[in-house]
């Protein structure tokens, strides 16, 4: 047993469900208790469908535990079938069904159902839901892909966009445009965006363009495998990995690389002189892994930022995500408890959070910028605008969202040389977002920094750090430096006196450990 | 409270339905009892589903460091039970070591501990006799397989009311949970009639816990109580039979029956009850306009339907056209359904895909369901009022009769007004709307 509060990922048959109601013309019999329709309403609200998700859950109730909920199941597949009329149907159980061992694979496939029934084996107790997407994509594409002749022109599928992925539907919009410039035609996308006919011309295409390593590598190496079609490795996030994924494709095509750059802004806006500022601010980066790898690399070659931590929480990817942290001489957080996320942020002291929505708490709470670059997101994060991370609108799209957060350059000198003016005083807080302006008394509203009781740290057990003592003087100086980066210089310079034995920080200590850290 | 008009649901019939539920499970109901009960923790005994089922009712909550928590079974767990007791135990061990401030544990079923059969019951025992006499430790069920969102409430106090303190005193206690505004306006509303000794189940703190006996009597302030009021006649308690306090007229009916069970006279229930009568008539009237005349229909979700719509049918001159409950208990609903116009389409249970058939050729003007259905309806050009909201926001007594109308006028005001900028570019860019494009004659 493992206590939690919060979960990155939910159980793998929300994964199955996000690969089913991304596409059309495909239906999903759950075998599951009343209760778990929970799911639907991530589809409904979160991501705004105006469509319930095409799932079917047979509702058993503890008086139908024993020989009647093979039948319920059974009757269940008959009515989705016969109201629906899906292409295909995949059926499974969630955590509860899988206990009471029905084998809904074996009783659907006795109802001679005159479509393919794909059973799918999600173990809830010990996988999570990106194995769900994965693994429901792989049995998918197994059972669909039919062989094929290549189509006559240079053509590709895109695979891994779903349901309820963090803006998989403009990246599908961005990385067509990318293959459209080369006049590389789309064969399929999927899963979000096709049919389960679709699928079965999977293997006409050329070659196929991973976008979410996390929702397709599975299905991309088998039609590797079977149909011998090579498939992207790059992830086009960011202006460098897009033209890596330009030439990469254009490899895989035969053909010369071209990326139209007529709407790249990024790298304009990172080199002029107002981005100086920007140079060597300390950002810890978690997520997915895909995302919080491409991330990590746009904050540091693109945005000059340092990455003072890298990790994720899907642990299927944690090799290449550790091999990069090593390289970037960072610690690798991977971790699916976010007090583990807390701690690691906390002790890198950052002055910036790439992360998810969990993050942008933790941020919070810590009085830390954030911007989200990853799954699991809220509602805001599904916007109505479109909002790429990927390609070229992608590149500009992220230079926006991780600046915003910041407080701007020359704000950041006279914050250094007017400490005290009162707009800029250590409650209004280092972001230009509203939560942490502090609540005017009477205006209600609750405060933006939850009292220490409420810090999730009194679940986590206290922690107890033996540090040297700061005299009253030192105490007073370390508040006038500006409290984004008074973390840091409260870390450097205790540090700095625990590696000498120092047992009391006076002024001397601090600016001797400011000299000692200077870059 | 029957008024000679002619009304009243008592015998209709009742279309019983079985097959999916579009509902939430009883563990739902966590995410308000935990704030109720301040300090209480609720562990869940679940799988991941159950934890994220939390998280995602439970919205931005779970950020606020909540005292719930899942402790998710994990293979291990499954294969040897004797395991599974070991892990739990030393998972509470360690959680009440983090929260020395929590006095009342309650082991939360979940539909995988129920089919596994991990008895929490003797495991709550156990763990009471490890950690008393600072932690009591309770078990109940809010698994989907045995509880409907709601009824997760009834669960936990139900567990809770044999450990309840006995009285030989003749007392009055007001059972579910209220948000504490509405539960004090309760307080000031009873002391205007003079009945002072009022206790409340469940109490905000383990200290507060009302004490129960052969003279005590108790009224329900929600529907969906059943287990919880069994629980109560068992320790020879007296329940006062009303309708629920929804609305002016149902708290006036609510607080009359209780008048009449302390024998306080008219004079006195007038001076007490006029001027807020008054207030809450004239605060419905204002949200009336927009919801007379139109037709509501519920979806089950809470057990709160037939009250609600007893209150739009009467106070705000709704009808409805068909109300679905996922439980309807006879015995408690009697006096509401007294009150409800006939003939309305009474439903118990659900088979979602038949209801939203009759949804569809109903099509009326409102639709109370949930957020997994709201959407949806709402593209097909049907308005709705998500039902969650109506158990999560102060909607009980005079004082909120007002807001309690507002919620459901709210989604029609909102229509009307996003009407004019929704036509125009729908019928100048949709192929297939029936607008042909305008050409230059």
């Amino acid at each position: 047993m493992k206590l939690t509060v919060w979960t990155y990922e939910g159980p793998p048959h929300v994964g199955a469900m996000r690969v089913a109601t991304g596409m059309e013309g495909l239906h999903y019999v759950l075998h599951a208790p009343q209760g778990d329709t929970y799911a639907d309403l991530l589809f409904t609200m979160i991501e705004r469908r105006g469509k319930r998700p095409p799932v079917t859950y047979t509702t058993f109730q503890a008086r139908d535990l024993g020989a009647d909920t093979a039948t319920l199941f059974r009757d269940a597949c008959l009515a989705a079938y016969d109201r629906f009329r899906p292409e295909a149907l995949i059926v499974g159980a969630s955590c509860t069904a899988e206990l009471i061992q029905d084998d809904p694979g074996g009783l659907a496939e006795r109802l001679g159902l005159p479509v393919p029934v794909i059973a799918l084996e999600l173990p809830s107790y010990s996988r999570k839901e990106l194995f769900g997407t994965d693994e429901t994509f792989y049995q998918l594409a197994r059972t669909l892909a039919q062989p094929c002749g290549r189509t006559p022109e240079v053509s590709c599928n895109i695979l891994g966009p779903t349901g309820l992925g963090f803006r998989h539907r403009d990246d599908v919009v961005e990385v067509t445009k990318l293959l459209d410039a080369m006049g590389i035609a789309v064969n399929v996308v999927a899963p979000m965006g096709s049919r389960p006919s679709d699928l079965a011309r999977l293997g006409a295409a050329h070659f196929n363009v991973v976008l979410y390593p996390e929702h397709a590598e599975t299905a991309a190496r088998w039609l590797e495998r079977e149909h011998g079609q090579p498939f992207t490795k790059t992830i086009p996030i960011g202006t460098r990995a897009t033209r890596a994924f330009v030439e990469e494709v254009a490899g895989l095509a035969g053909i010369a690389p071209r990326l139209d750059t007529g709407d790249l802004r990024q790298p304009w806006w990172s080199a002029s002189v107002d981005s100086t500022y920007l140079t060597g601010k300390r950002v810890f980066v978690f997520g997915d892994a895909t995302h919080a790898m491409a991330a990590a690399r746009v904050a540091r070659d693109e945005m000059g930022f340092e990455v003072c931590g890298l990790g994720c929480y899907n642990r299927e990817f944690a090799r290449p995500l550790r091999a990069l942290a090593k390289e970037m001489g960072v610690e690798a957080t991977v971790t699916d408890d976010y007090l583990e996320v807390e701690r690691a942020i906390a002790a890198a002291a950052p002055e910036m959070i790439l992360g998810t929505q969990m993050e942008r708490h933790i941020g919070k709470r810590l009085g830390i910028p954030c911007a989200v670059i990853s799954a699991p997101v809220h509602v805001q994060d599904f916007p109505a605008r479109h909002s790429p991370q990927m390609g070229v609108e992608g590149a500009n799209v992220l230079f926006d969202t991780w600046v915003h957060p910041l407080v701007m350059g020359l704000e950041e000198h006279l914050l250094t040389m007017f400490r005290e003016d009162f707009e800029f005083s250590d409650a209004a807080g280092p972001s230009h977002h509203g939560g942490h302006a502090p609540v005017a008394a009477g205006e209600g509203g609750s405060a933006p920094h939850p009292p220490e009781a409420d810090s999730p740290r009194s679940i986590s057990g206290h922690r107890k750090d033996a540090e040297p003592v700061w005299a009253a003087a030192a105490e007073r100086e370390l508040r006038k430096i500006p409290f984004f980066v008074r973390g840091k210089a409260r870390r450097n310079t205790e540090s700095f006196a625990a590696e000498r034995g120092v047992a009391e920080i006076t002024v001397d200590t601090l600016y001797e450990a400011k000299a000692h850290y200077a870059r | 409270m029957n008024d000679g008009t002619p009304i009243g649901c008592r015998s209709a019939p009742v279309l019983r339905e079985r097959g999916q539920h579009e509902v939430f499970c009883g563990l739902t109901a966590i995410v308000w009892l935990h704030r109720k009960m301040q300090d209480a923790f609720f562990l869940v005994v679940g799988s991941r589903t159950c934890a994220h089922l939390l998280q995602s009712a439970a919205g931005v909550m779970i950020f606020a460091e909540p005292r719930f928590g899942t402790a998710i079974l994990e293979e291990g767990d499954l294969a040897g039970l004797k395991d599974a007791n070991e892990e739990l135990d030393r998972e509470v061990a360690r959680l009440l070591e983090r929260r020395p401030d929590i006095r009342q544990l309650f082991l939360v079923g979940s539909c995988p501990s129920e089919v596994i059969k991990l008895d929490l019951a003797r495991a709550a025992q156990r763990l009471t006799r490890v950690h008393a006499p600072h932690v009591r430790v309770l078990n109940y069920s809010g698994s989907g397989i045995e509880t409907t969102f709601t009824q997760g409430e009834d669960a936990c106090l139900a567990a809770m009311v044999p450990g309840l303190p006995a009285t030989e005193t003749s007392n009055l206690l007001l059972v579910g949970a209220l948000p504490d505004v509405v539960e004090d306006q309760a307080r000031v509303l009873l002391a205007g009639l003079g009945i002072d000794h009022v206790q409340v189940l469940p109490g905000r703190r383990a200290d507060q816990d009302p004490a129960v006996g052969p003279h005590t009597r108790y009224a329900l302030l929600q529907p969906f109580l059943g287990d919880t009021a069994a629980a109560l006649d068992g320790r020879g308690a007296t329940r006062i039979e009303a309708p629920f306090p929804f609305g002016e007229e149902g708290t006036t009916a609510w607080l009359r029956a209780v008048a009449d069970a302390f024998g306080i006279d008219e004079a006195t229930f007038a001076r007490a009850t006029d001027a807020p009568r008054a207030r809450a008539r004239r605060a419905v009237a204002a949200a009336a306009g927009t919801l007379s005349g139109k037709r509501v229909t519920f979806l089950p979700d809470s057990q709160l339907e037939i009250p609600l719509a007893r209150f739009l049918a009467r106070e705000c001159g709704m009808e409805p056209v068909e109300i679905g409950t996922p439980y309807l208990h006879a015995g408690l609903m009697a006096p509401e359904l007294d009150l409800l116009p006939t003939p309305v389409r009474l439903s118990e249970g659900q088979d979602v895909e038949r209801q939203l058939d009759r949804l569809r050729a109903d099509r009326p003007d409102l639709t109370v369901c949930g957020l997994g259905l709201a959407n949806p309806l709402e593209s097909e050009g049907l308005t709705t009022k998500w039902a969650i909201e109506l158990v999560f926001t102060p909607v009980h007594f005079y004082e909120q009769a007002g807001d309690l109308a507002a919620l459901f006028a709210r989604p029609l005001r909102r229509k009307a007004i996003l009407a004019g900028s929704f036509s125009l570019p729908v019928a100048g860019n949709t192929p297939g709307s029936g607008a042909e494009p305008r050409r230059a004659p």
